[in-house]
């Protein structure tokens, strides 16, 4: 039901170059959507727009220079991917470059987080484990994955970067849970959860646990850690159904709504577009996680199936998580706003993850013809 | 490894992934309906109310502050104003390079190496785009000298302030009063809503008296503002400004002190510097036509420039030039009451116009060798009350006193406005004493204390002993004297203008309870005497003789130690501190009077012949002589 067939002249090009049209299309559409949101966020910045512009299309030649590698050749290359992460993420622990307090960028030429790169290496390396396994995984296996999965969480959470730890740590859980775990495992998983929660709040720095205790109770501190929270709903909430219009959000243009171009952008839709806005783009993300697991289902080896699965949920975490911070629904993590929040690093993950998907998909067809 | 050997059941493989992916798109399914709820909340429920905080978020409120209400004497002539005075602004964001600029202004002389840090400090602890005072009021010269480098400072501007002048200086300085920082004290007694923590508010004087009137009623401004409070210009078709209001200040009013300038600065000038207070009042409704106290001080180095080492040094000069003697100094009346006692006297049948002691200089009640001297050792002779009065007999008033007694005394003294507040327009005003036996009753803790004594009847009878007065209090009691009865209260303020429409509002005399005695003689009988103190052959007789119109008077020398039994008062050798008080009251003319005065010059040593004079010259010039 989400295979949308393309036609014409077009298609022939499509094919040749390994792309999916749909969602390329919805790719395209959401970016360009995001830039647009993204010129009003920066006070109507020219220079903030050509600069995400350009990693908009630095991020697509990612795409399709990705989606043109075999998915043999990916799958082969996890393990390499996967420890050299692990490698960079113990080099960053020791001698990478402090930003913001936290210790996570390497320079190497070009300044890049290691981590970002585990979003993608941590479910393809789990995939490749899998991949020439039987399925559901026995408990032996489940192990070795959980301890695949906890060593780069561990170092990312420690660099301190909690909200990439937890995509990171779920992107590789989604990967389990897809090879279809039995569901008392699941349930065992989510019994421990709860006292690996009170580790988790031990090994938590100060202001990590100051957001959490911020969403518990935002206005008991409304000019310090509950500002944020405050400010974005005030935003969304004074956007109504229409919004107040494009550049004309007073909580963003008058600077209320901090971290606007980046973590929060969601609540600048929700200003100046109000919720028929919001609901547009929730369609959108829909449609693209829609494809992704069609793709997915559509996939002919276990790799691809579970690379392709989790790649299509973790897109929709990132989603969820950062639409329930601004909403005020989870504890503020830093995870942005995918395709649309400024930032450079995490388009060209995602944009490779697309890649990724549009491979996997032109693999099926080959196979097919 | 074993388990790597099987043969994989790709069918099943592939149901058990589908039916993973239909659980997860429920999972995401439901989350994006909650996510949907949760906006549908925000944005559709609770809109009225987030976009209440959104507006408040944005508009700001900014008070204007009212310009306070002018001073002014009788005549129009100014008092207290506003004027503009240049002062140097620097907004931190628009200069370049801060110690630069401040070391360039600092070789021009326009600010001091020692306020340097200070100011650092402002710039430090306030927001980037307000602008910070460096220097106020500049001189002509500093004004010039900085226009002249101008173009080479960024950031830095001359800004037109108000600030308050009071152009007579020292001339109306304890009438008038000051403006100055809202303290801790003031903040209980003002209405908070209504001030700026950086206005001024009255600390003396009228501007204290009359604050609610001079000060007006702020208005306000909304704009809207950004989230450091930085103004945001409005581009009216973006954002509707018809949601913005504004209120305009309401000015405060002017006001018209009763004070004859020209009056006010002649008897400061005849004061001279020397401790000492003169009040004059229009007996016909009680204004105010002067109220001097010496030695003064010039009210302008409140504004802004003074020191802590200034107002030190206002503080411990022994004259005391910021204290208010005419309605907060307290001082014996000394022989300026005889008058009242004479009338008391006759009223009370205690003396008849013909009636005459024999004054040997000094009186002894009987059964009693304390000896009470008159002023004049040698005595005056027989004397009646007229002689009394006018020479200033004290031996008289011993003899008559006690027929009188003290709490008829007090009785007639009260009914002339003395040992109470006259309820002028300042604040502190002093009640001054007049005993009875009531009052020593009730002021004393210990019984043998609680009791009367004749002898505290003798001295009272001459104005000493606990009697205390204010120099308005005497002013005020011979304005009453001079109108034969008739009482005003006291005041200051004469009219209050609105300063739009330049009308004003006339306070009405206030006139008090009548002074009444059973004829009309009386009042002459005693007026008479008083005339002959002045021009007749009184104790101040050299005073008043050859003035072109008619006056009245009494005189008044008090004692600041006592003088022992068989002591000699010896002016040459006491210490200044310690020489007699120079009282006088008087008015003018005799009949009709337009002024009533009360003179007092601390440790003047002679009531008729240093008090008087500037008495007579303050009439002289009021009635135009």
């Amino acid at each position: 039901m989400f295979e949308f067939r393309s036609k014409g002249s077009g298609t022939f090009l499509m094919q040749l170059l390994k792309l999916d049209g749909p969602l390329l299309f919805l790719i395209s559409l959401i970016s360009l959507i995001g830039a647009f949101v993204l010129y009003s966020a920066s006070n109507e910045s020219l220079e903030v727009l050509s600069r995400q512009l350009l990693r908009i299309l630095i991020a697509f030649v990612a795409l399709i220079i990705t989606s043109q590698l075999s998915i043999d050749f990916i799958r082969r290359l996890s393990p390499w991917g996967f420890f050299s992460g692990l490698l960079l993420l113990l080099l960053v622990l020791f001698s990478g470059d402090i930003g913001q307090g936290a210790q996570r960028w390497l320079n190497l030429g070009v300044r890049f987080q290691p981590s970002e790169v585990m979003k993608l290496a941590v479910p393809m390396m789990v995939a490749w484990y899998l991949y020439d396994k039987k399925i559901p995984p026995t408990g032996k296996q489940m192990l070795i994955i959980f301890i695949l999965i906890l060593m780069p969480s561990f170092l990312i959470a420690k660099q301190p970067d909690l909200g990439t730890s937890i995509l990171v740590f779920t992107a590789g859980m989604l990967v389990v849970f897809l090879s279809g775990i039995h569901f008392r495992y699941i349930i065992t998983l989510i019994f421990l959860a709860l006292p690996s929660s009170l580790l988790l709040w031990k090994f938590m720095e100060g202001y990590q646990r100051q957001r959490v205790m911020t969403l518990l109770n935002p206005d008991s501190d409304p000019l310090g850690a509950g500002y944020n929270i405050i400010q974005s709903k005030i935003a969304i909430g004074s956007g109504g159904l229409f919004g107040k219009g494009w550049t004309n959000g007073s909580q963003v243009q008058l600077e209320f709504l901090p971290e606007k171009s980046t973590d929060f952008i969601f609540a600048v839709i929700g200003e100046e577009f109000g919720l028929l806005g919001l609901l547009s783009i929730l369609l959108i993300y829909i449609l693209i996680i829609a494809r992704g697991l069609f793709i997915a289902s559509q996939a002919t080896d276990l790799y691809s199936r579970l690379l392709a699965g989790s790649i299509s949920l973790t897109f929709f975490v990132y989603v969820f998580v950062n639409a329930a911070m601004v909403i005020g629904l989870t504890p503020i993590v830093g995870v942005p706003l995918p395709l649309i929040s400024y930032g450079g690093t995490s388009m060209v993950t995602l944009m490779i993850g697309f890649g990724i998907l549009m491979s996997i998909n032109s693999n099926r067809k080959l196979l097919a013809t | 490894m074993s388990e790597n050997r099987y043969i994989k059941d790709h069918a099943h493989e592939k149901s058990l992934f589908m039916s993973r992916i239909i659980i997860s798109s429920l999972v995401g399914l439901f989350l994006i309906f909650v996510i949907i709820i949760r906006l549908v909340q925000l944005q559709i429920v609770e809109y009225d109310f987030f976009n209440q905080k959104a507006q408040g978020n944005r508009i700001n409120l900014k008070a204007t502050l009212p310009p306070r209400g002018s001073i002014f004497d009788r005549n129009g002539k100014i008092l207290a104003e506003n004027i503009t005075a240049f002062q140097l602004e620097i907004i931190p964001e628009q200069v370049e390079d801060l110690d630069h600029s401040l070391e360039r202004l600092l070789s021009l002389k326009l600010i001091d190496q020692s306020q340097i840090k200070a100011i650092k400090q402002r710039i430090k602890n306030s927001q980037k785009f307000k602008s910070i005072r460096l220097r106020s009021n500049l001189s002509d010269q500093e004004i010039a000298i900085f226009a002249a480098n101008r173009a080479t400072f960024s950031g830095i501007e001359l800004q037109p302030r108000l600030v308050r002048n009071y152009p007579q200086r020292e001339f109306a300085s304890h009438v008038v009063g000051y403006v100055g920082s809202i303290s801790k004290q003031d903040q209980s007694r003002l209405n908070r809503s209504l001030y700026d923590p950086n206005e001024k508010t009255g600390k003396t004087g009228t501007e204290l008296f009359n604050e609610v009137t001079l000060h007006g009623e702020p208005g306000f401004y909304q704009f809207i503002a950004n989230s450091r409070g930085r103004q945001i210009p409005i581009n009216p078709t973006e954002i509707k400004s018809n949601i913005l209001q504004n209120k305009p200040a309401t000015a405060g009013s002017n006001i018209f002190l009763s004070i004859d300038l020209d009056l006010q600065i002649l008897a400061t000038q005849l004061l001279d510097n020397r401790r000492g207070s003169v009040v004059a009042i229009d007996p016909n409704n009680g204004e105010v036509l002067a109220l001097v106290s010496s030695p003064s001080f010039n009210p302008n180095i409140f504004n802004n420039n003074l020191t802590s080492d200034t107002y030190d040094e206002l503080q411990k000069n022994t004259d005391q030039p910021l204290f208010n003697r005419a309605v907060l100094g307290t001082y014996s009346p000394g022989s300026t009451i005889k008058p009242i006692l004479g009338l008391a006297a006759l009223q009370l049948g205690v003396v008849n116009l013909t009636h005459r002691h024999l004054c040997k200089g000094h009186y002894s009640l009987p059964g009693n060798t304390h000896r009470y001297r008159d002023w004049l050792s040698t005595g005056h002779g027989s004397v009646n009350l007229h002689n009394a009065i006018s020479q200033s007999c004290d031996v008289f008033f011993y003899e008559i006193s006690g027929q009188i007694g003290i709490d008829r005394m007090h009785n007639y003294l009260d009914q002339f406005g003395l040992g109470q507040k006259t309820n002028i327009e300042l604040t502190g005003e002093r009640v001054g004493l007049i005993p009875s036996t009531l009052w020593k009753k009730t002021m004393f803790s210990k019984n043998e204390d609680k009791t009367w004594f004749p002898g505290e009847t003798v001295i009272a009878s001459i104005g000493q002993g606990y009697m205390l007065a204010t120099p308005l209090q005497l002013a005020n009691a011979t304005a009453a004297l001079a109108t034969r009865g008739k009482r005003f209260k006291p005041k200051l303020v004469s009219a209050i203008e609105d300063p739009l429409s330049k009308t004003k509002v006339k306070s009405e005399p206030l006139q008090l309870n009548d002074i009444k005695v059973d004829s009309v003689t009386y009042w002459e009988e005693i007026i008479s005497a008083m005339h002959n103190v002045m021009q007749g052959s009184g104790t101040a007789k050299n005073v008043g003789s050859g003035a072109p119109y008619k006056m009245a008077g009494k005189s008044g020398t008090v004692q600041v130690v006592s003088v022992g039994q068989e002591e000699e008062y010896d002016q040459e050798n006491l210490d200044e501190r310690f020489q007699d008080h120079a009282l006088f009251v008087a008015f003018a003319p005799l009949h009709n009077p337009q002024i009533a005065v009360a003179v007092i010059v601390e440790n003047g040593n002679s009531g008729s012949r240093v008090a008087a004079p500037i008495a007579k010259r303050i009439m002289d010039q009021y009635l135009g002589f």
